[in-house]
């Protein structure tokens, strides 16, 4: 019963975390289609400017506040750079771009700080927390990081439902050449999203860093189950990202206490797979079969 | 006459093959069966993506399986090398066959997403079965070269022989079947599923075909890999593989045989090249070994922002006239209509 509580709780906490690279990868695929590949080489590399603030400031706030505002800038910048060119070029074409990304990414931060492990600091005690004489199996750190995702999911569906700009997003999203004909500038929504899913990313990597360390390739592992989890809710769906993600952090927190640390891949595979046999499009998707 | 004419070429590219591993030297030997182990698995993909029109980021799990049926047999059994590589590449085709049961589900995103993580998991088997799989370490892989060719003879010349024949036999096979009946019947299905069902056409049954046979060639590929590097080890099959084999099949010009070859040849020259050039620049290790990662990446995306169509795409155009089979497969990978649009359209 205590291991059971111990990794529920550690499992949603880690669910968080793929739950914020889904929502990022959502994002993106609303808005272009294209499945961002570079997610997770993006917040590598934002989170190791965090690094080297904190480094040279000693004050983890502002790595924090830095690491954010360079997944903006870094999302918006490589949109407009070499996304622009194949948004309406074949599929595969935008996947190799972003692939190309991530590899070029990992290179430079590679030149740039090394291959070795670096460890990041938390932001919060890393202590299990107790209540009474039973361990809960999270920290404060870990609570920080599940409300930190909690609030941006919040945020931005708030963005999303509430303001003009999240209204244009939307539209830009659900028909571009409609949204288009009604003055909403399709192109800056794209890069808007870019920009806010870069956010959300680097988000992602600065709370799941202290965990991993850091290094070129730290993020490959969490991207492969944030884009899981994100096919699990469905692609369309923020909604679906957090539950995929939550269900994903469970599934692997059960499989890799209970059964050792080797079965985490295999059990996510079949959780996919398991959900993608029931349906085809995820779980959040708008339709369930697909459209003949 | 199609026939006769992909077997002139393979010959001449046999020739060829010949001539440059008896001049070249053994490292150079080397690296020509690198690619040829290379080239079968990215042939089997860019058919697969190109023709089909269904994506698998997941082909370096079934080199993995080629990889260590060819362990397991060469070190148990001692079967006779093409019987290991032809079980390699059949068993490789089964496990195609369960993915691609799955797969005809399946349709981009969510198709690419399931093969991800296909990759990623799989390889977790060897450190499971550590028993058997030898697990991190491996299985060795060794061969020898057969008598009738002396005891001088450089290993890795027989090895760049064995790898380029196999390369060369699948390369015939693949573009035979492309030109068959069954070939056709994938570009149908691929090109409008509704269209090919009413031309009765069994869509789910292609398309599991399709699965099948680029996993057969990328076990063959996984079989002929591991034969070169002399180990089957879950660090040789990574995530990192199956993408690799990905952006050659890309690069190389989607659905295109020959483009397979380019895209090969720039999986295993680019990084050495750009390394080699690195390191004779004194820059130090820790940059010296990322250039080759960076470069890579700057390639990848300067082809496909230049060479929309791929090398062998590219080349076409310069060569002239574009021929049909060079386009059509890039005209059926249109990015399919925000699946918001479908909604609407089932509401209305």
């Amino acid at each position: 019963m205590q291991e059971f509580l111990e990794f529920t709780l550690g499992g949603l906490a880690f669910g968080m975390i793929y739950a914020a690279i889904a929502l990022s990868l959502v994002l993106i695929w609303r808005g272009t289609r294209i499945l961002n590949y570079s997610q997770g080489g993006m917040a590598m590399f934002t989170t190791f400017v965090a690094y080297s603030v904190i480094q040279h400031t000693g004050n983890y706030w502002l790595g924090f506040a830095t690491a954010l505002a360079s997944g903006l800038v870094l999302g918006a910048v490589l949109e407009r750079t070499v996304i622009r060119p194949v948004e309406n070029k074949p599929p595969m074409n935008a996947v190799i771009v972003t692939i190309g990304l991530l590899v070029l990414l990992e290179g430079v931060a590679g030149m740039i700080y090394g291959g070795q492990f670096k460890s990041f600091p938390p932001a919060f005690s890393v202590t299990g927390l107790k209540i009474g004489n039973t361990a809960l199996g999270i920290s404060a750190n870990d609570l920080f990081t599940a409300g930190a995702v909690l609030v941006a999911a919040l945020l931005l569906a708030a963005l999303f439902q509430f303001t003009s700009v999240g209204l244009r997003l939307r539209a830009s999203a659900f028909n571009a050449s409609v949204a288009q004909l009604l003055g909403v500038r399709v192109g800056r929504m794209l890069t808007l999203g870019w920009a806010l899913a870069g956010l959300i990313g680097a988000l992602a990597g600065v709370l799941v860093t202290p965990q991993t360390f850091l290094y070129p390739n730290s993020m490959d592992a969490i991207f492969v189950l944030g884009f899981t989890a994100a096919v699990i809710g469905g692609l369309e769906s923020p909604v679906g990202s957090v539950a995929g993600g939550l269900l994903l952090g469970l599934v692997t927190s059960y499989a890799g206490g209970y059964l050792g640390s080797s079965l985490v891949d295999l059990f996510g595979l079949a959780v996919l797979v398991l959900v993608l046999m029931v349906r085809p499009a995820g779980l959040f998707s708008p339709s369930a079969t697909r459209q003949v | 006459m199609t026939l006769a004419r992909h077997v002139g070429l393979a010959l001449l590219g046999a020739v060829v093959l010949f001539v440059l591993t008896v001049k070249l030297d053994p490292f150079r030997d080397f690296q020509i069966a690198e690619v040829a182990a290379y080239v079968a698995a990215v042939a089997g993909l860019t058919v697969l993506i190109g023709q089909s029109g269904q994506v698998s980021i997941g082909n370096g799990a079934f080199m993995a399986i080629g990889a260590y049926v060819t362990a397991l047999l060469l070190l148990h059994l001692q079967w006779p090398l093409e019987a290991v590589f032809a079980a390699g590449a059949a068993a490789a085709a089964v496990a195609g066959g369960i993915v691609g049961v799955a797969a005809a589900r399946l349709r981009g995103p969510y198709l690419a997403g399931a093969t991800l993580m296909l990759a990623v998991a799989l390889p977790s088997l060897a450190d499971k079965y550590s028993g058997t799989l030898g697990g991190d370490q491996g299985l060795p892989v060794t061969i020898t070269t057969p008598p009738w060719l002396g005891v001088t003879f450089p290993p890795t010349r027989w090895l760049a022989w064995i790898c380029c024949a196999a390369a060369l036999i699948t390369l015939i096979l693949l573009a035979n079947l492309g030109h068959s009946r069954i070939g056709r019947s994938w570009r149908a299905v691929r090109d409008n599923e509704v269209a090919a069902s009413l031309a009765g056409l069994h869509v789910g049954r292609m398309q599991i075909l399709a699965f099948v046979m680029s996993a057969a060639c990328a076990g063959l590929g996984g079989a002929l890999l591991a034969t070169v590097q002399a180990i089957a080890s879950p660090g040789a099959f990574t995530l990192t593989l199956s993408i690799g084999l990905l952006t050659a099949a890309i690069i190389g010009g989607l659905g295109s045989l020959i483009g397979s070859i380019w895209g090969s040849l720039i999986l295993v020259f680019l990084p050495t090249y750009a390394q080699n050039v690195a390191t004779s620049h004194g820059l130090s290790s820790s940059i010296s070994s990322n250039v080759p990662i960076a470069i890579y990446g700057v390639v990848l995306i300067l082809v496909m922002l230049l060479f929309p169509a791929g090398i062998q795409g590219a080349i076409r155009r310069l060569l002239g006239p574009v021929t049909p089979a060079a386009t059509a497969p890039l005209n059926a990978l249109r990015r399919q209509a925000p699946a918001s649009e479908h909604q609407k359209e089932g509401i209305k």
